[in-house]
C-alpha cells in the first residue's frame, strides 16, 4: 500500500490558512444548488434541466421539493441544451446542469446556435469543472471550456471563487436576459476576504491590495494566489490578488490598472493556458501598450498528468509555493532588466 | 472459439469480482455496480470469443473490443490483467498520481483499444473500425459494450443507422442491460423501451440473453451473424451482481464499500466459491 495522497494544501499553506482565519465553506456546487432552489421557490418559471446529473449537481433536494420544476432528459447532453433553449424561448428560466466537460464539448453546437445565436437566455451550468474529477481522466476534465466559450458571441463566462461569488453569480444569472455559463468545482472552498459586497458580472473583485505583483486568478485557484501573496509578504513583496470571476466580459480596467500599478502579473486558472483567462489578460495589456512582467499559470498543452485535482494542481504549480515562486522569478527578472544587468 | 470450460469461467468470474472490489477499495473510488454487472460479459469475451492476447495486440487482424461504458473500467482492467496484458499488482496505482491506470480506459494501459469515458463514443468508433475491416476484406470482428442509460446519447442512434446502412455484419454491440443508471431506473429517467424493437427497426439482428449465463453469452456472441446486418446482444444483467447488498441498488453505481461492507462482500464471495466447490 502506498502512502496517503497529499491534500490540496501543504503544511505551510495550512498554517497560513489558520493564521488568516479563513472560514472553510462548502463546495461552490452546493452553494449553487441551494441558491437555485431558493430562487425557484419564489419563481415558478425557474426550471433545472438535468441529464442523469442531478446527483452530481446536488439537486436531489430540488427534485424532491419542486418536482414540477425539473426536467430530466437522460444521458443526452446535446438534447439537454436544445431542450433548455426551447424552454427559454417559451418563457421559462432554465438552468441546464451537467458536468462541464460534456456540456461544453458535446453540446457546444447547441450552446453556439440554440442558446447564443438564437439568443435564448439559458443558464449553462458546468459542474465539477476543470480537473475536479481528477483521476477520472481527460474525458472528465474541462480545460477547454473558457477558451471555446470566449470564442462564441453572446454569452458571459463566470467562474466563481468561493461560496459568496457562487451565490451571487447564480442570482445574477437568474436575473439577466443574456446567456451565461457558470462553472463550479466540487471541493469545499474557503471564504475569501470580502473587500466589497458588490458582485457584478464583468467586474473583478480585488480581494487583496498590493503594488509589486498582481495575481489575476479565477475560480478554485484564487485561494492559492491569496496564500502566495501572504507568503510573499514575508519576503517584502507586496502582492495584489484579483478574483477575475468574469472571464468574459473581462474586467479590462482592473487588468490594466494592475499592470500599471505593479511590475508583474501572474494569471492563474484551472484551464489550459491556451485561450483562457491568461490569454484574455495578455491581449488586453498588449493592446493598451502597457509593459509588465507576465506569466500564465494553468495546465500546459500536454497529456495532463494523472491524479486527483490536488495532484494536478501541485504538479503544475497551482499552489502557494508554485505561485510565489513564479512571482519571485518575474520580479527578479524585471529588476535585473531594469538595472541593465 | 477458445476452449475453456464453464467451470473455469465460473472460477474466474468470482476472482474477477473479488479483484474489482479489491482495487476499488484500494483506490477509494470506482464504478462498482456497473463493473459487477458487466464482468461476466467480459469474462466470456476475453476467455472465449476475442482473438486478442498480449502477443497479438498489434496484429491488424485482431478482434477489437471497445468499452463504450468506460466507467466500468475496473472490470476491464481486472480482466486484462488476468489475460496477461500487465501485472495485476499495477492496479494498486489505480487513480494515483502519475499512474496510467485512471478511472476510465486509456491506451496507456496495455490491452486497451480506445480511450473512453464520455458515454456514447464507443459505437461510432466501432462502426469506423468495422467499415475499415470491410474495406480491407479482413475477417476480424468488432465488439462494443454499452450501458442501458448510455443509449440516451443520440450518437448511438446515428451510429446504429450507419452500421445497418453499411451492412456491418462484423460488428456486435452488447448492451449491459442492468436497468439502472445514476439517478435511478432507466425507465424512470428516460425510458428507452422497447430497445429490442428499436434496434430491429434500425436494421439490426437482436439477440436477448441472460448476461450472467456463460452459455447464453457464448452462443449469442459466437453464432454467425446474419449476413449484411450488425448484431446487438441485449444482455439482461443485475447491477452489483454477486454481492447481495449491492445487487440492483442504485447507490452502488459509484459506491465504495466501507471496511465492514468490504469484509462482508469478500465473505459472500468466498462462501459462493465454497458452495460451488470451485478450485481457484
Ligand atoms: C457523455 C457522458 N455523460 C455523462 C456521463 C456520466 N455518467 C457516467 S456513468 C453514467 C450512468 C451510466 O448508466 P448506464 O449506461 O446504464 O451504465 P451502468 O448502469 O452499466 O453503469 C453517467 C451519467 C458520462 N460518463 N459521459
Ligand atoms: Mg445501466
Amino acid at each position: 500500500m502506498s502512502a496517503p495522497a497529499p491534500g490540496m494544501f501543504s503544511q505551510d499553506a495550512l498554517a497560513l490558512l489558520e493564521q488568516l482565519r479563513l472560514n472553510k465553506g462548502k463546495a461552490n456546487l452546493e452553494a449553487f444548488a441551494e441558491t437555485v432552489l431558493s430562487l425557484a421557490r419564489e419563481n415558478r418559471n425557474i426550471v433545472v434541466v438535468t441529464s442523469d446529473s442531478r446527483g452530481s449537481g446536488k439537486l436531489v433536494p430540488f427534485a424532491s421539493e419542486l418536482p414540477q420544476q425539473i426536467v430530466e432528459v437522460g444521458i443526452a447532453e446535446q438534447n439537454l441544451v436544445g431542450v433548455a433553449a426551447g424552454l427559454a424561448s417559451a418563457g421559462k428560466i432554465p438552468f441546464a446542469v451537467s458536468p462541464a466537460c460534456f456540456l461544453t464539448a458535446r453540446s457546444l453546437e447547441q450552446i453556439k446556435n440554440d442558446v447564443c445565436y438564437s439568443d435564448n437566455p439559458v443558464k449553462v451550468i458546468g459542474i465539477s469543472a476543470g480537473v475536479s474529477y481528477g483521476a477520472l481522466g481527460t474525458t472528465h476534465h474541462s480545460l477547454h471550456d473558457l477558451a471555446v466559450l470566449r470564442a462564441i458571441n453572446n454569452i458571459d463566462v463566470v467562474v466563481p471563487a468561493d461560496n459568496f461569488e457562487s451565490v451571487q453569480a447564480i442570482q445574477a444569472a437568474a436575473a439577466q436576459s443574456r446567456p451565461i455559463y457558470v462553472r463550479f468545482g466540487k471541493a469545499a472552498m474557503y471564504d475569501l476576504p470580502r473587500t466589497t459586497d458588490d458582485f457584478v458580472v464583468g467586474k473583478a473583485r480585488v480581494i487583496r491590495e498590493g503594488t509589486d505583483v498582481a495575481f489575476i486568478a479565477t475560480g478554485e485557484t484564487v485561494i492559492h494566489a491569496l496564500l502566495a501573496a501572504e507568503q510573499l509578504k514575508s519576503n517584502g513583496v507586496s502582492a495584489r490578488v484579483v478574483s477575475m470571476h468574469s472571464v468574459k466580459p473581462l474586467d479590462v480596467d482592473v487588468v490594466l490598472q494592475s499592470a500599471r500599478d505593479c511590475q508583474a502579473i501572474v494569471t492563474v486558472e484551472e484551464h489550459l493556458t491556451a485561450g483562457g483567462l491568461g490569454d484574455a489578460c495578455a491581449s488586453a495589456i498588449l493592446e493598451a501598450g502597457v509593459s509588465v512582467g507576465f506569466k500564465q499559470v494553468g495546465i500546459p498543452d500536454e497529456y495532463t498528468v494523472t491524479g486527483s485535482q490536488s495532484d494536478i494542481f501541485r504538479h503544475y504549480g497551482i499552489s502557494m509555493e508554485g505561485l510565489s515562486h513564479q512571482a519571485g522569478n518575474l520580479l527578479a527578472n524585471r529588476n535585473l532588466s531594469m538595472t541593465g544587468n | 472459439m477458445i476452449e475453456i470450460s464453464t467451470e473455469q469461467l465460473l472460477s474466474k468470474s468470482w476472482q474477477y469480482r473479488r479483484n474489482i472490489l479489491k482495487y476499488i477499495k484500494h483506490a477509494g473510488a470506482g464504478h462498482t455496480g456497473g463493473s459487477l454487472s458487466c464482468v461476466d460479459i467480459l469474462n466470456v469475451l476475453y476467455n472465449r470469443i476475442l482473438n486478442v492476447s498480449p502477443g497479438s495486440f498489434n496484429d491488424p487482424n485482431r478482434d477489437r473490443y471497445i468499452q463504450s461504458k468506460g466507467h466500468s473500467v475496473e472490470a476491464l482492467f481486472v480482466v486484462l490483467a488476468d489475460q496477461g496484458f500487465f501485472d495485476e499488482s499495477q492496479l494498486e496505482t489505480l487513480c494515483r498520481y502519475q499512474s496510467h491506470f485512471v478511472g476510465h480506459p486509456t491506451r496507456h494501459v496495455p490491452g486497451v483499444e480506445q480511450n473512453t469515458g464520455a458515454l456514447g463514443h464507443g459505437l461510432p468508433i466501432c462502426v469506423g473500425i468495422a467499415i475499415a475491416g470491410k474495406m480491407d476484406k479482413a475477417d476480424f470482428r468488432v465488439f462494443t459494450l454499452l450501458g442501458d442509460g448510455e443509449l440516451a446519447e443520440g450518437s448511438n442512434w446515428e451510429a446504429a443507422m450507419c452500421a445497418a446502412h453499411h451492412g456491418l455484419d462484423n460488428l456486435t454491440a452488447i448492451i449491459d442491460y442492468n436497468t439502472l443508471q445514476i439517478t435511478g431506473r432507466t425507465r424512470d429517467v428516460c425510458d428507452n423501451s422497447p430497445i429490442d424493437k428499436k434496434f430491429a427497426a434500425f436494421g439490426w439482428t437482436v439477440r436477448c440473453v441472460d448476461g450472467h449465463s456463460f452459455d447464453e453469452l457464448t452462443t449469442a456472441l459466437s453464432d454467425s451473424p446474419v449476413k449484411g446486418r450488425p448484431t446487438v446482444v441485449i444482455a439482461n444483467t443485475v447491477k452489483g451482481k454477486g454481492v447481495s447488498f449491492m445487487e440492483d441498488v442504485v447507490k452502488w453505481h459509484h459506491g465504495v464499500p466501507s471496511d465492514a461492507e468490504y469484509a462482508q462482500a469478500l465473505e459472500e464471495i468466498d462462501s459462493h466459491i465454497q458452495a460451488q466447490g470451485i478450485l481457484l
